[in-house]
C-alpha cells in the first residue's frame, strides 16, 4: 500500500527579537490552532525544585502585564476556544484552538504573557495547592500512578536532570518562591527560546502582520545555552521494584537507550518502528506471544520516549516496553520472553508483509494526529524548535516508509538484558 | 506602562457542514457518508442497538468480536486491517454496541470486507474467548481499584436504582461464566442490520462510499428484536450517600441533577446554564474551588445523554481535608444560580464558547464521525448542529435563569461522595444527612 502524505504549506520566519514563527495555512474549516513552545522542561529545573517547570507552567496562566488573573481563560473560552499547557522533559507548550476570528486576540494573549506573567505569592500558593491535587489525582490516589514515566527514569539514569521526579515532591513544591519563578522566567522564557506556530484558517500575509504587531515589541532575550544531558549507556542490567498499595495486579516496564533522536534521526527511526512491530495490535510480536499464546501478560505496550512522544524528545531517551501481568504473574518470565522475541527478530528477520503493514498503521496515526489544527500546530512548533524543520511534519510518513528490514533487525539486536533498566510494580501482600 | 486593549473578535463564520449522503440498504442498515478530505483517511462508526443485552456477555463480546471467523484468525484480522493502516474495535453501553475504526482511505474496501466477515461470521473461538475472558476479569479488577470508577458505579446505582442503566460494569464472577456458545447466541440474536447505523467520514466520495458499503455488507442480514428501554426514573433526592475508601487521600464528589434530551425546548438554555455554573473552566464553580480555593485540579460538570434519559453530572476530586468545604461551595454555586439570574456577560461568554465548540468539534474527521454517529442514535442528523447553533444564539437571559431554577437547584439532585469515611463523615454530617454504603 502506498503511504500517503500531507502537503501542508509551511511558512517560517524569525522576528528581530529572535522569536521563531511557523505559519501553516489550511482554509478547509474556519478554525485555528495556536501553539507557543518554550525550550525548557523537566530536565532543566534546578535541584531542590523538583516539579518547578510544571508549577511554572501553571503560573503562566495567572495573569500578565495587561491581563488580570482569570482573564486569559475567559478571553479564550469567550472566543469559543479551548486552551491548555503541558510540561514535558524537553519543552513546555501553551496552546489554544479556536474559531478563526479569534486569531488576533489569541496572539495578544500569548504575547502578553511572553512579556511577563504576574507572579504573586497568592497565585503561587493557590497553584501549589492545585498542582498537589493534580499529583494526587494522577499519582497518589490511583493504582499505577506515575508508572512508568516517573518510576523508570531514576532506575535508568544517574544525573539529576534525567533521573528526578518531574511532577515534584510536595516539599519542593511548597518551598518554591516568587523570586524562583522570576529567575526561571528570565532565564528560560526568552523570545529567543520560543517558537510560535499557527495552523488552520489564516491568511499568511495578515497573520504575519498580526504576529509582528503583537510579538514585535517583546523584549529581545537570547536563548540560554542548553546543557548536554547525555549519560553513558548502561553496561549492566539495572532493576528495581516498588510496592503500589493500590495496584491489584503486578506490572513491569523496561527501557533501552536509543540513538540521539535529533542528531541521528535516521538511526533513531528504526526504533520507532520496532516498538510498533513489537506491540501494535493483535498481529504484533509481543501481543501474539505474551498475551495470546503464553498468557503471561494481560497487556503490553511499547513506545519511544518516557512520555510516549517519539518526535518531541531529545537525547538521552529510550525505547520502553510495559506489561501488566495476570494475578500471580511472573515478571522474570515476561522479561525472558521479551528477550527471546527481540533475539528472534535479530536472528530471523521479519515476516512477509510485517514491516509494510506496521508502517501503514503508523502513517494512519500520524495523519490522524495532525487532522486537528491544534495537533498540527503543536507538532510543527516542536519540530521547529528541536530540529529547525517544521515542514518535517509532511515527511514523517514517508521517512517511516523508508525504514528497512535490516535496520529493524539491527535495532532489535540492541535490546539486550545488559542494556536494560527495569522497574517492577509489586502488589500489596506480594510474596516475593 | 500604558495599558493595552485586548483585540476584538473578527467577524463570525457561519457553521458550514460538509457534503453528506444517506441511504437505507435492503437489510435495514442506514449508511451515512460524509466528505471531509482533510487527510487521506476514512473514519468508521457502526452503531447497533443493544438495549437489554446481557451485560457480562456484551462486555466479553466487545473483546472477542474480532477474535476469528471461519476464514480468518484473530491475527489474520488484525494483520489484514493493519495492512491498509486500519484497525477496528468495539465498545458497548446500555443503549448500543459501537464498532469504531479507521484506515488509509484507499483501504476502505478492505476495511469493509473485514467488517462484513466479522459481522456475518464471527466464530468466538474457545481459546481466544478464554484469553479475553481472563483479560477482562483482570481489567475489571484494576477498574475497581480506581476511585473515579468506584464513584461512577456508586452514582449510577444511586441515580438509576433498578433501571438497566444502574449497572454498566459486569461483576468479574459473572464474566467468568460466559461461554463461547453464549457469545454466538448473543451475536445471532442482536448483531443485525435493522436499526443499525454505519457512518463513514473522510476523503471519500459519499455516494461511491455507500456503494462500497452496499457491495461489502449486502449479505449481512437478519432481524434483531427492537427493544426500547423504559424511561429512566426521575431523581429521588435523599441523604448524601457516602462510600468508604479507607486511606483515600482525595474524595470523589459526584452530584447528579435532572437534564433534558437534545430535542427538548429547554436544552439550549440548560446547556448554557450548566456552562455558567461549572461546565467549562471560566465558570463560577471552577473559578471558585480551583482558582480561588485550590481545592481541586480538574472539576467538571457535564450533561450526559442516554436514549432513555438525560442527567447532569457534577464531578470533582478534592483533597480529603477540604471535602466538606468543597461540597459546600458546590451546593452554594448551584443554589446561587438557581435562585439569582446570571449576568448578561456571563451568558454571552458561555454562548460564544458553546458555538465555538460546535465549530471545533466538526472540524476533524474523527469529530464529525463521532457526532454524526451519536446524533443518529437519537434520530438526529448533522443538520441538528446548525439548528442547535441557532437555538444557542437566540436563548435569552430569562430562559437561562428559568432553566437554572428548574434543573440546577441542589435540592433536586443526589450526592455521592467516595472517600476515607473515617475522616470525612464528620464534616459531611454537618452539611447533610448521610447514609453509608460500601463499594460494590
Amino acid at each position: 500500500m502506498t503511504i500517503p502524505a500531507t502537503t501542508y504549506p509551511v511558512e517560517r520566519f524569525t522576528l528581530a527579537n529572535g522569536l521563531r514563527v511557523v505559519l501553516a495555512p489550511d482554509r478547509s474549516a474556519p478554525v485555528i490552532g495556536v501553539a507557543v513552545v518554550y525550550d525548557v522542561g523537566i530536565r532543566s529545573e534546578p535541584e531542590g525544585r523538583t516539579g518547578f517547570a510544571h508549577l511554572f507552567e501553571h503560573l503562566m496562566f495567572q495573569g500578565s502585564e495587561n491581563l488580570e488573573k482569570l482573564a486569559h481563560f475567559r478571553y479564550v473560552q469567550g472566543s469559543g476556544g479551548t486552551f491548555n499547557g503541558s510540561t514535558h522533559l524537553d519543552y513546555t507548550d501553551y496552546f489554544e484552538t479556536l474559531p478563526a476570528n479569534a486569531l488576533e486576540r489569541t496572539l495578544f494573549l500569548e504575547a502578553d504573557r511572553m512579556r511577563g506573567p504576574r507572579l504573586t505569592p497568592e497565585n503561587l500558593r493557590n497553584q501549589v495547592d492545585v498542582v498537589k491535587e493534580e499529583i494526587r489525582v494522577n499519582v497518589l490516589n490511583r493504582p499505577y500512578g506515575g508508572f512508568p514515566w516517573l518510576k523508570l527514569p531514576p532506575v535508568m539514569f544517574d544525573t539529576f536532570p534525567n533521573a528526578h521526579d518531574g511532577y515534584g515532591s510536595f516539599v519542593d513544591l511548597e518551598s518554591a518562591t516568587v523570586p524562583d519563578a522570576q529567575s526561571f522566567f528570565e532565564k528560560y522564557y526568552a523570545s529567543g527560546n520560543a517558537v510560535l506556530a499557527i495552523s488552520g484558517d489564516i491568511d499568511v500575509a495578515e497573520a504575519t502582520r498580526l504576529v509582528e504587531r503583537h510579538f514585535g515589541d517583546v523584549p529581545t532575550r537570547p536563548a540560554p545555552a542548553r546543557p548536554d544531558f547525555d549519560e553513558p549507556d548502561l553496561t549492566a542490567e539495572r532493576r528495581e521494584a516498588y510496592t503500589d498499595r493500590l495496584a491489584p495486579l503486578p506490572a513491569v516496564a523496561s527501557a533501552w537507550r536509543v540513538p540521539n533522536p535529533i542528531d541521528d534521526f535516521a538511526a533513531y527511526l528504526p526504533y520507532v518502528v520496532l516498538a510498533e512491530v513489537l506491540t501494535d495490535g493483535d498481529a504484533s510480536r509481543l501481543v501474539r506471544r505474551l498475551v495470546q499464546r503464553d498468557r503471561t501478560a494481560t497487556s503490553i505496550g511499547g513506545y519511544l520516549g518516557f512520555m510516549g512522544e517519539p518526535f518531541e524528545t531529545r537525547d538521552p531517551t529510550a525505547l520502553l516496553l510495559q506489561a501488566h501481568l495476570p494475578p500471580g504473574g511472573d515478571v522474570d518470565k515476561v522479561l525472558r520472553t521479551i528477550d527471546e522475541e527481540a533475539e528472534k527478530i535479530a536472528q530471523e528477520g521479519l515476516e512477509s508483509g510485517e514491516l509494510d503493514r506496521t508502517i501503514a498503521r503508523m502513517a494512519t496515526h500520524l495523519l490522524r494526529d495532525t487532522d486537528a489544527v491544534l495537533g498540527r500546530a503543536l507538532r510543527m512548533a516542536v519540530l521547529e524548535q528541536q530540529r529547525g524543520n517544521a515542514a518535517l511534519i509532511n515527511d514523517l510518513p514517508r521517512l517511516l516508509g523508508e525504514v528497512t528490514e535490516d535496520q529493524i533487525v539491527a535495532a532489535a539486536a540492541t535490546l539486550r538484558p545488559n542494556r536494560r533498566a527495569t522497574v517492577e510494580v509489586k502488589i500489596n501482600g506480594g510474596t516475593e | 506602562m500604558s495599558k493595552r486593549d485586548v483585540p476584538a473578535l473578527g467577524p463570525t463564520h457561519e457553521l458550514s457542514l460538509p457534503g453528506t449522503a444517506e441511504r437505507k440498504l435492503a437489510g435495514g442498515l442506514t449508511v451515512i457518508a460524509i466528505r471531509r478530505p482533510s487527510v487521506p483517511l476514512v473514519e468508521l462508526r457502526l452503531r447497533i442497538p443493544f438495549a437489554r443485552a446481557d451485560l457480562p456477555g456484551t462486555s466479553l463480546l466487545t473483546q472477542t468480536l474480532f477474535s476469528g471467523t471461519h476464514t480468518l484468525s484473530t491475527v489474520d484480522i488484525a494483520a489484514e486491517l493493519q495492512s491498509v493502516g486500519g484497525a477496528l474495535g468495539a465498545g458497548a453501553d446500555p443503549d448500543r454496541l459501537l464498532v469504531s475504526g479507521n484506515a488509509l482511505v484507499d483501504g476502505l474496501p478492505r476495511l469493509l470486507a473485514v467488517l462484513a466477515d466479522v459481522l456475518g461470521d464471527a466464530t468466538y473461538p474457545a481459546d481466544e474467548v478464554g484469553t479475553e475472558r481472563d483479560r477482562l476479569v483482570d481489567r475489571i479488577q484494576v477498574a475497581q481499584s480506581q476511585p473515579a470508577h468506584l464513584a461512577r458505579v456508586a452514582l449510577l446505582k444511586r441515580v438509576y436504582v433498578d433501571h438497566p442503566y444502574a449497572v454498566q460494569t459486569p461483576a468479574a464472577e459473572d464474566v467468568k461464566e460466559v461461554t463461547p456458545e453464549q457469545l454466538l447466541a448473543l451475536h445471532a440474536e442482536r448483531v443485525h442490520p435493522n436499526g443499525a447505523i454505519l457512518v463513514l467520514v473522510g476523503d471519500i466520495a459519499p455516494d461511491a462510499a455507500i456503494d462500497a458499503v452496499e457491495a461489502a455488507l449486502g449479505s449481512w442480514h437478519g432481524a434483531a428484536p427492537q427493544i426500547e428501554l423504559p424511561p429512566a426514573p426521575s431523581l429521588v433526592p435523599g441523604p448524601l450517600r457516602l462510600v468508604d475508601r479507607p486511606g483515600s487521600v482525595q474524595s470523589s464528589l459526584r452530584l447528579a441533577l435532572p437534564g433534558v434530551p437534545r430535542t427538548h425546548p429547554d436544552h439550549a438554555a440548560l446547556q448554557l446554564a450548566n456552562l455558567i455554573f461549572g461546565g467549562y473552566f471560566s465558570s463560577r464553580w471552577v473559578e471558585n474551588i480551583r482558582e480561588d480555593k485550590g481545592y481541586t485540579y480538574g472539576p467538571h460538570s457535564l450533561i450526559e445523554h442516554s436514549i432513555a434519559g438525560t442527567i447532569l453530572v457534577v464531578s470533582a476530586e478534592v483533597a480529603t481535608e477540604v471535602t466538606g468545604p468543597a461540597l459546600l461551595e458546590t451546593w452554594y454555586e448551584l443554589g446561587r444560580l438557581a435562585n439569582l439570574p446570571p449576568r448578561q456577560d456571563e451568558l454571552d461568554q458561555a454562548r460564544q464558547y458553546a458555538l465555538g465548540t460546535l465549530q471545533l468539534g466538526s472540524s476533524t474527521q474523527a469529530g464529525l464521525a463521532g457526532l454524526t454517529s451519536t446524533y443518529a442514535g437519537y434520530g438526529l442528523r448533522l443538520d441538528y448542529l446548525a439548528e442547535h447553533a441557532h437555538r444557542l444564539a437566540r436563548t435569552t437571559l430569562d430562559e437561562v435563569a428559568a432553566a437554572a431554577a428548574k434543573y440546577l437547584a441542589p435540592a433536586r439532585g443526589v450526592t455521592v461522595v467516595l472517600g476515607d469515611a473515617e475522616k470525612i463523615e464528620g464534616p459531611l454530617t454537618g452539611l447533610s444527612t448521610v447514609e453509608r454504603s460500601t463499594p460494590a
